[in-house]
């Protein structure tokens, strides 16, 4: 089989795409595509369809929270992480998202692997992605409020019961003594 | 903010309506023409607390909605308040089949972060454990998918040889699961006397275990009949769902991260990557199978590197801990010692990501530092999160009890979805 020769991804982002790539960065070996929030669909499509790129496996995508330093230059950072199986190389795509208006959107309709992976981040760090055929909440209970991997979420502790703090503890747990 | 536990508890109620559901099952579900069951949390053949909630029409299944959650333990942000180091215990309680995975991605991912080096005889010594442990989880797989199928005597003999796997890892590490054993820039202590002639004894008993499982399940008629054409995955679909390891190999696609991106020095090792043709649920069954033998190849190849005594973690005192003799002697080795066991070390405001073929799939770890001791995030993208949400794809328009066989094929353990 015949593969055609691997172009930079970078380069070709710039020419194909140019306004919407805001930096590139290298880190130990990894290449970071910062790119427009609004144009995340157009940079994947053109990641995965073009011929000598094909990002064809979409790896991972987490989100980062930079509080207490709201200005990273966001509060908010979401890391797509792609692979070309074909060229077997990998591609960090990131976007900063504001923090009063954290949305993005989804890029389930290049990759249904995203479903899943952008319900968790809806979940654990609230952020929006606009066109998610299911936006619920993925891990924690339907009903429950706040985004716990957000910085300013507390870390959180069950306080242990001894004899002294007993009763206190369980007027709050009515389910407990059924 | 977090609700209030104690408001939770007493609001809350047992009743639902499918009014809930619309948009996720189908029309006839809300009109009462198919059925919607759960299946789960505790149900013995969803490997762990996973709940599906099932619409049914007569036996085949229309729509499978599932839902995890049940072990989500905060995994993540428990390591972000934590320096590097003590985060490796943690690790261990994801995927807690092969603990050794999760502690080698994470390890792997900090080690990138600070540039720390690895010693070629710890390299050694993580690849002949991660084998172990791939030998272990897929003694688990093997046994719960055999006894979802009816199949009980085959549990009874995994576990026996998983039972022999876990006693090396006691003996390596103290505890026969949550061992933390790799740490970054190597290992925990050095092997034991011990571990070598155990392992030989351990990969020279084994070959003749699987040759048993093959004969019990590979030309077992029934075993056939309940996995031929079952949960068919197409290599587009696979990839587009992001499924990983043994469950994409069996529909044909070869990616390997030990092949593609070695690690560890996995590309001095010379083993090959079983592939399936048809990716129905008996072709993943076969690709694991094989992988056992793959596996028992690496550890031979392995131990013949492996010299009994030398060095099993790096000496970069700014990351690793000196050893217990210097403490005595050395002045330096002291501070080192303190300084790393209560601060630990400072890494970049940067980040990473590094995969490794666990049993299950690929398992990602993105760490971003701080520039401080503490990382700023850490996120596992793990195999099961990824083949959990590939099931109502595989499930589809099969029977319910296709859909146990699928669950067993794509081998999902809930602690590595949850996190």
């Amino acid at each position: 089989m015949h593969i055609p020769p691997a172009i930079d991804p970078v380069e070709s982002l710039k020419a194909a795409l140019g306004d919407a790539i805001l930096d590139v960065k290298v880190f130990r070996k990894e290449t970071t595509v910062v790119v427009e929030p609004s144009r995340i669909v157009d940079v994947m499509l053109h990641l995965r369809n073009t011929t000598g790129l094909v990002y064809n496996f979409l790896s991972d995508i987490s989100a980062v929270d930079y509080y207490p330093d709201t200005h990273h230059p966001e509060r908010f950072g979401v890391a797509y992480h792609i692979y070309s199986m074909l060229y077997n190389r990998r591609l960090r795509v990131k976007v900063y998202l504001p923090e009063e208006e954290p949305v993005v959107p989804s890029i389930t309709s290049v990759w249904p692997a995203a479903n899943w992976l952008e319900r968790e981040i809806i979940d654990m760090m609230g952020i929006t992605f606009e066109g998610h055929p299911d936006p619920r909440r993925l891990l924690m209970p339907e009903d429950w409020d706040g985004h716990p991997h957000r910085r300013d979420y507390p870390l959180g502790k069950e306080v242990v019961q001894f004899s002294f703090n007993a009763e206190e503890i369980m007027k709050y747990k009515p389910f407990a003594q059924k | 903010m977090a609700a209030n536990p104690n408001e939770l508890a007493t609001k809350a109620t047992w009743e639902g309506s499918v009014e809930q559901l619309r948009g996720l099952v189908s029309d006839r579900a809300l009109s009462g023409e198919t059925m919607l069951l759960n299946m789960g949390p505790h149900h013995p053949s969803t490997h762990g607390v996973l709940r599906l909630l099932l619409e049914l029409d007569g036996e085949e299944i229309v729509t499978v909605l599932p839902d995890v959650g049940f072990l989500h333990t905060g995994i993540e942000k428990s390591i972000e308040d934590k320096s590097y180091e003590k985060g490796v215990p943690l690790t261990d309680r994801m995927d807690y089949l092969s603990p050794m995975s999760n502690n080698m991605a994470f390890c792997m991912a900090i080690e990138k972060l600070v540039e720390l080096d690895v010693p070629e005889r710890a390299q050694i010594i993580r690849v002949i454990c991660l084998e172990l442990s791939r030998i272990a989880s897929h003694m688990v797989w093997l046994g719960t998918q055999a006894l979802d199928m009816g199949a009980m005597s085959v549990f009874l003999y995994c576990f026996r040889e998983r039972e022999y796997v876990l006693r090396i890892f006691e003996m390596i590490s103290g505890q026969r699961m949550m061992g933390s054993y790799f740490r970054p820039g190597g290992v925990w202590r050095d092997i034991p006397a011990d571990f070598i002639p155990e392992v030989k004894r351990f990969i020279e008993y084994f070959p003749a275990k699987i040759d048993d499982y093959e004969a019990l399940l590979v030309n077992n008629p029934i075993w056939k009949d309940r996995t031929f054409g079952v949960g068919v995955l197409e290599p587009d679909m696979a990839l587009a769902l992001g499924v990983t390891g043994p469950s994409l190999r069996g529909s044909g696609v070869n990616w390997d991260i030990r092949k593609a991106e070695p690690y560890s020095g996995y590309e001095t090792y010379d083993f090959d990557v079983p592939l399936g043709e048809h990716g129905d649920v008996y072709d993943r069954f076969m690709c694991r199978l094989q992988e056992l033998r793959e596996s028992v190849k690496i550890i031979q190849q392995g131990l013949k590197r492996l010299t009994p005594k030398g060095e099993f973690r790096s000496n970069n005192r700014k990351y690793v801990f000196p050893p217990r003799s210097e403490l005595g002697r050395s002045m330096e080795a002291v501070i080192h010692h303190f300084k790393l066991w209560t601060y630990g070390f400072d890494a970049p405001d940067e980040e990473v990501y590094v995969s490794v073929e666990s049993p299950r799939g690929e398992l990602g770890c993105y760490l971003h530092g701080t520039g401080g001791n503490k990382p700023r995030r850490v996120h596992f993208k793990t195999p099961s999160f990824m083949h959990i949400a590939a099931i109502p794809t595989l499930a589809e328009g099969h029977m319910i009890a296709d859909l146990i066989a699928i669950i067993g094929s794509v081998d999902i353990v809930l602690g590595d979805c949850d996190r």
